[in-house]
């Protein structure tokens, strides 16, 4: 049995480190480290010692170039301290040794700025998807019902069917370079969560159930593998049903939706 | 020569920020300008050939799934007009700074000190309809602010002769001066000379206090320190604005502190009190914390720059709320964005430093639908409320911090200084590195440190200018920006250093700067000095008394021991956050500051922190006559309870909520927002801080300025009984409870230009008077609180004064957030109760505005007693769970509140109002509408109902009716209906006017 030792990302404008790293606890992670992105970058900590790296939400650098973009700028370029290599090529050592790897809202923005996803072909440096201003032109927090492709590799949904979590972003609109791009995640199922109005629904497209005018409704995609995965809406912000805004008025179950996506990864990394 | 990177969007129709532009355009001017392109524009001050341009184009600022770009020529085109926006010198400039940081690492240059970026925005107009000047009419009002930005308009036929090459906005600062020193010869100085010397440097001392730092400099015995010291006899512009920062009313709370006479003309009595803060303030917190004895939840009060109460036995509750209105005034966005990130540092900066665990925001403005003319200098009501929205969004959002709970007022007297109320709270480590979190202990020869961002011009006189009414000549200087994410490197780095006992104390730089920070932490120590070369500036050329005060943001003052100097400042470093060591503390007695080693101030510290003499004041109270109700019980009373759902008080606040995260941190419990469709209207926040445990805090507020306008002391006694209400509604324990009093007034000081100051000062007195009164009957100990004097506009005879207004914020916990209740109904067939006691005074309630007969019978005040009592009984009876929905009774009483709990529960409801326990009969409209405070609307499922009646025994309690599965909510009078309306249409109302 594989140990699970997990890394979220912290600092630099990330600011939902401490929900994610308690959600990973309380999915049963062996080690769960909150490091700071400079001290990746200065070396002191290698994404190499972890099976699942964790972007967390926030706002990287306080997506002062468009969401995270300044973000992937540094880990594009930037070498880290005293070598020649860069925090990307790190992270793709990581994806070629098998590693788990969860983008959450200004995570996922990151990660389709880096081109890790869609990742098609195992190039994980072109960006062919972007997430960039809701439709409705502000930022917005609110609750969102979403529906799980249950024909896609993607480990962290595996059976689920429909879960509610809260968007809360001012860029969530997701939208690809050309239709093929658009086919062809779609055929490879790599189209993992979609907004829908309500339970047993199609994808909509209609304001407020679809919260940015996604292409779509597309909320989150994965790699064909399904080890790379991100997605707009915040699973560490439902752990408990007493973050269910109406949990008040509703018979829930104690464990909130958000947790089964990291109970998911943790068990796959355990089980394999 | 710089170069220019235009981005935008590849196709036109993805221009969301231009399609919202427009109809806002259209809304606010009635232009109608066609289709508007926007464009972000990155102005860079490096030389670069076409390749490498090309490459940080494309690398580092283009998404290439939906952007194109334009290196040194306008994109778009040939629109017919192009409008460029960009920011003046000096102003700070995030977007730019972030991108010098990106090119830097794209191009691998060592750091990026070594050139400038700066952005701009581009607007494209394809309209043949549209004038130049309508062009500029829009940058003007709506795309730039001239105390910040500025623009510029190229014709088509402009374009085209440039060939679209137009220059880069580069707005460096180049002061061409050295920095210099000046003294002052206050002893030859006339009375007159003085006053002027005050108004000119905007010191805002009057003249009893340049006459004593006069005097005090012409002490033979400081003269020869002095001389002996090395430094001029005469006073320094260093020492004359560091004293000025130090003695002004934002700092040093004068008129709380001031020695005032009061009169009370209808009882003819007048009593003396000596200073505000302690006759009233911190009195009702010793008299509180005494009572409680062993239950005393006070840790550290008044004396830090947040008040920190007892959490559990990990953490410690450290809250402060701020206000920020005349840079608000000035620059919504500016100020309203400063206001929440420089009161996130007051948390941070308490004791040993505390994480930052939520916001709150209450905000006054002017109604956003106000038309007539607008004096000289004030921006609409609808741009002020816009701007403040959208700083607080970016300034919490960006920070990490959510939003948990606020509101919103209108009144017309809010029309020349808008109020900002920004609060934050935090935890604090009962123990931090074997020593208490809140200790505040400095060492001689402890470092003085400064960490953060750098200094400029802005925000220069930020406290002396916000001691003193809006007038024509308001420095912009004293509008800054903040920066939130170097704010959020800073406190993530911070805390770090905190946990590794890197350093010892530290306190914010806000208010005065340096000056203040170091000054009051010179006071604990007995001495400091600086050397203010070694600061680290944002250009060249600043003054020493400019360093020395200037208010640039995201600074923290931190104090390192010697031993671990070299650790803390290795860490900074490698967080990407600047640190620098500015001097050490000293027990000389003295705030010895230099310049490059020499002597450039020389204030002894007791002089600065005692020697400003008491204010005496004198303050008058009139009694207003009152009249009693002219006017008849209206025939629809339904159509009064929609007009008052839809009202700018009562009416949901959804379009400012749903653009605050207010979930982010995981802990959310009892959100702003809730019910079946998620759009009822809570009456506070809950939170877990600690996602391990169901303990939780609760937050409130109460704010009921309309009420001064007969007595201030029923305002304050009602903001009060309206935030413990609010408190109790969602489960808070009154057993655990503490306030925070946030004093805005107009200037309530007499003089020639303000000839009502005396009544202004009794109205101040009156509210101080309630908080006592009601806060130790409560048992509520004060932990920190603010005052904000001078909340007028005067151009020529025009004078807009503030309401007198007290914010009354309440923070405390819930030992067990399962038993938080909210106020949405929650199923058919649970009883509705009212409970608490209903009067006939009226006066300045929503109802009566309405009528346009506010000033009519008494306004109201709490039944302290009754409402005491009935709080301790609702709280057992919601951890015994015994209450399904619980809402307080306030703006728009009780078929407002029946509403809200109906519509927010999806459910119908039939009641009967005749049941409501009243003082003495009443009209029907009174019932239903009186806001008499200290009153709850509840459901109680039906098995319950002899448990809870026996429980709520000996307190004015009645059963109204009971939530019903329909759609429609009923309101009898014994057998009469006298409504009944859909929820859903009383829903529409609620939500429809500020539906932006």
């Amino acid at each position: 049995m594989e140990k699970v030792n997990a890394i979220v990302v912290s600092g630099n404008g990330i600011n939902c480190e401490m929900e994610m790293a308690h959600a990973l606890r309380l999915a049963g992670a062996d080690r769960v480290d909150i490091v700071n992105i400079f001290s990746l970058l200065d070396g002191d900590v290698d994404v190499l010692d972890y099976n699942f790296i964790n972007f967390a939400g926030g706002f990287l650098d306080g997506d002062n170039l468009g969401s995270a973009r300044a973000g992937a700028v540094r880990i594009r370029f930037a070498k880290i301290r005293k070598t020649e290599e860069r925090l990307l090529d790190r992270i793709i050592s990581f994806i070629d040794r098998g590693g788990l790897i969860l983008g959450v809202c200004n995570g996922f923005q990151l990660l389709v700025k880096l081109g890790l996803l869609p990742g098609f072909d195992n190039n994980y440096t072109e960006q062919r998807v972007t997430l960039t201003f809701n439709s409705s032109g502000r930022f917005e927090d609110r609750w969102v019902t979403l529906r799980a492709n249950k024909k896609s590799d993607c480990v962290f949904t595996r059976g689920i069917d429909t879960i509610y979590l809260p968007v809360r972003h001012g860029e969530g609109r997701f939208l690809t370079d050309n239709d093929d791009t658009l086919k062809r995640l779609e055929k490879d199922n790599q189209i993992v969560l979609q907004y829908v109005r309500q339970k047993g629904e199609e994808f909509t497209a209609e304001y407020p159930y679809n919260p940015n005018g996604s292409v779509l409704g597309i909320a989150g995609i994965c790699s064909k593998d399904g080890r790379i995965f991100g997605l707009m809406p915040h699973p560490e912000a439902f752990l408990h049903r007493t973050n269910h805004p109406r949990w008040f008025r509703e018979e829930l179950p104690e464990e909130g939706d958000g947790l089964r996506l990291f109970v998911n990864a943790v068990t796959y990394l355990k089980n394999r | 020569m710089p170069h220019r990177i235009e981005i935008f969007l590849k196709k036109p129709e993805m221009d969301v920020y231009g399609e919202k532009l427009k109809k806002r355009i259209r809304r606010d001017t009635g232009i109608d300008t066609g289709r508007i392109l926007t464009s972000d524009i990155y102005n860079i001050g490096l030389e670069l050939d076409t390749e490498k341009l090309n490459f940080v184009a494309r690398e580092v600022f283009l998404d290439k799934v939906i952007n194109d770009y334009s290196i040194d020529k306008v994109a778009f085109g040939e629109p017919v007009f192009y409008l460029e926006v960009g920011l003046l010198p000096g102003v700070t400039d995030d977007v730019g700074r972030t991108a010098e940081e990106s090119v830097a690492i794209a191009l691998g240059l060592d750091g990026s000190d070594r050139f400038k970026v700066f952005y701009s925005r581009g607007f494209a107009f394809y309209s043949d309809r549209i004038s130049k000047e309508q062009v500029e009419r829009i940058a003007r009002d709506i795309l730039s602010n001239e105390l910040i930005q500025g623009f510029r308009v190229f014709s088509r036929d402009e374009l085209r002769k440039a060939g679209g090459r137009i220059p880069p906005w580069f707005p460096q600062v180049r002061l061409s001066r050295s920095p210099e020193v000046k003294n002052f010869s206050l002893s030859s100085m006339s009375d007159e000379e003085l006053l002027n010397l005050s108004r000119e440097r905007t010191l805002v001392l009057n003249l009893i206090e340049m006459k004593t730092i006069r005097d005090h400099f012409n002490d033979p015995e400081v003269r020869r320190i002095r001389r002996e010291s090395g430094i001029s006899e005469e006073i320094t512009d260093v020492e004359l604005e560091c004293i000025a920062q130090t003695w002004s009313e934002h700092c040093k709370h004068k008129i709380f502190n001031a020695l005032i006479e009061y009169k009370d003309t209808e009882t003819g009595k007048t009593e003396k009190i000596d200073s505000l803060f302690r006759s009233f303030i911190r009195k009702t917190t010793e008299e509180v914390r005494a009572e409680k004895g062993a239950k005393d939840i006070c840790v550290s009060v008044f004396s830090d720059n947040a008040g920190v109460i007892r959490f559990n036995e990990k953490f410690n509750l450290v809250f402060k709320v701020e206000t920020h209105n005349s840079p608000s005034a000035l620059d919504p966005y500016g100020g309203a964005l400063t206001g929440i990130v420089g009161v996130n540092r007051d948390p941070l900066g308490t004791g040993k430093g505390s994480k930052l665990i939520f916001n709150t925001d209450v905000f006054c403005f002017a109604s956003p639908f106000y038309s007539k003319p607008l004096p000289p200098r004030i921006l609409h009501p609808l741009r002020i409320l816009e701007g403040v929205r959208e700083g607080v969004e970016h300034g919490g959002n960006k920070s990490g911090i959510p939003t948990i709970n606020g509101s919103v007022v209108f009144d017309d007297s809010y029309l020349g200084k808008p109020l900002v109320f920004c609060g934050t709270a935090g935890i604090l480590p009962v123990q931090v590195c074997k020593e208490p979190g809140e200790s505040k202990e400095i060492r001689e020869n402890d470092l003085i440190v400064m960490v953060g961002g750098r200094i400029g011009a802005d925000g220069i006189h930020g406290a002396t200018f916000s001691s003193e009414e809006l007038h024509s000549g308001s420095p912009s200087t004293a509008v800054q920006i903040g920066d939130p994410i170097t704010q959020k490197r800073m406190s993530d780095f911070l805390l770090m250093a905190r946990d590794l006992c890197l350093y010892r104390t530290l306190t914010d730089n806000g208010a005065g700067g340096l000056s203040s920070s170091v000054g009051e932490l010179a006071g604990i120590c007995g001495g400091a000095e600086i050397d203010l070369v070694k600061a680290p500036l944002k250009y060249h050329g600043l003054n020493p008394f400019e360093i020395l005060i200037s208010e640039s943001q995201e600074r923290m003052t931190v104090v390192v021991p010697p031993d671990t100097i070299d650790e803390f400042l290795g860490l900074s470093k490698k967080f990407n956050v600047e640190s620098t060591v500015l001097g050490r503390f000293t027990k000389s007695g003295y705030f010895d500051i230099r310049y490059d080693g020499k002597r450039v101030g020389f204030i002894n510290l007791d002089f600065l922190h005692n020697g400003n003499r008491q204010m005496q004041l004198k303050a008058e109270w009139k009694t207003q006559s009152i009249r009693s109700c002219s006017f008849d019980k209206p025939a629809n009373l339904s159509d009064i309870l929609h007009r008052l759902l839809s009202s700018l008080n009562i009416c949901s606040k959804h379009y400012f909520v749903r653009q605050y995260d207010h979930e982010v941190q995981g802990g959310s419990v009892l959100k702003p927002l809730v019910g079946k469709d998620n759009n009822g209207p809570s009456d506070a926040g809950i939170i877990r801080p600690d996602l391990t445990s169901f303990e939780g805090v609760v937050v409130s507020h109460g704010i009921l300025p309309r009420y001064s306008n007969q007595d201030a002391y029923a305002m304050a006694a009602c903001a009060i009984d309206e935030a413990v209400r609010n408190y109790i509604a969602a489960g808070g324990d009154p057993e655990h409870m503490a306030g925070l009093d946030n004093f805005c007034w107009p200037d309530p000081v007499e003089s020639p230009k303000n000839p009502d100051g005396k009544y202004k000062l009794a109205q101040l007195v009156r509210a101080n008077k309630a908080v006592y009164d009601v806060c130790t009957y409560y048992g509520i100990p004060l932990i920190s609180g603010k005052d904000s004097m001078k909340n007028d506009y005067i151009w020529e005879q025009v004078r807009i004064s503030v309401l007198p207004t007290l914010l009354f914020s309440v923070i405390g916990k819930i030992e067990d957030v399962r038993n938080a209740v909210s106020m949405d109904f929650k199923k058919a067939g649970d009883l509705i109760y009212i409970a608490g006691l209903t009067d006939p005074r009226m006066a300045y309630s929503e109802y009566f505005y309405l009528m346009g007969k506010e000033s009519e019978t008494e306004v109201p005040r709490p039944h302290k007693e009754i409402n005491r009592e009935i709080f301790y009984r609702l709280h057992n009876l919601m951890k015994m769970r015994l209450i399904w929905s619980c809402h307080d009774v306030s703006d728009g009483g009780l078929a407002v509140a029946l509403a809200e709990s109906a519509f927010a529960g999806g459910f119908g409801a039939e009641t009967d109002i005749g049941k409501v326990p009243l003082t003495s009969p009443m009209r029907e409209d009174f019932i239903l509408f009186s806001e008499t405070p200290g009153r709850f609307i509840l459901t109680v499922d039906e098995k319950d109902k002899e448990q809870f009646e026996s429980l709520m025994k000996g307190v004015p309690f009645a059963l109204l009716g009971n939530v019903r599965d329909s759609a429609n909510l009923v309101v009898k009078n014994g057998d009469r209906v006298l409504f009944s309306e859909s929820i859903g249409s009383l829903m529409e109302s609620f939500l429809k006017t500020l539906d932006f």
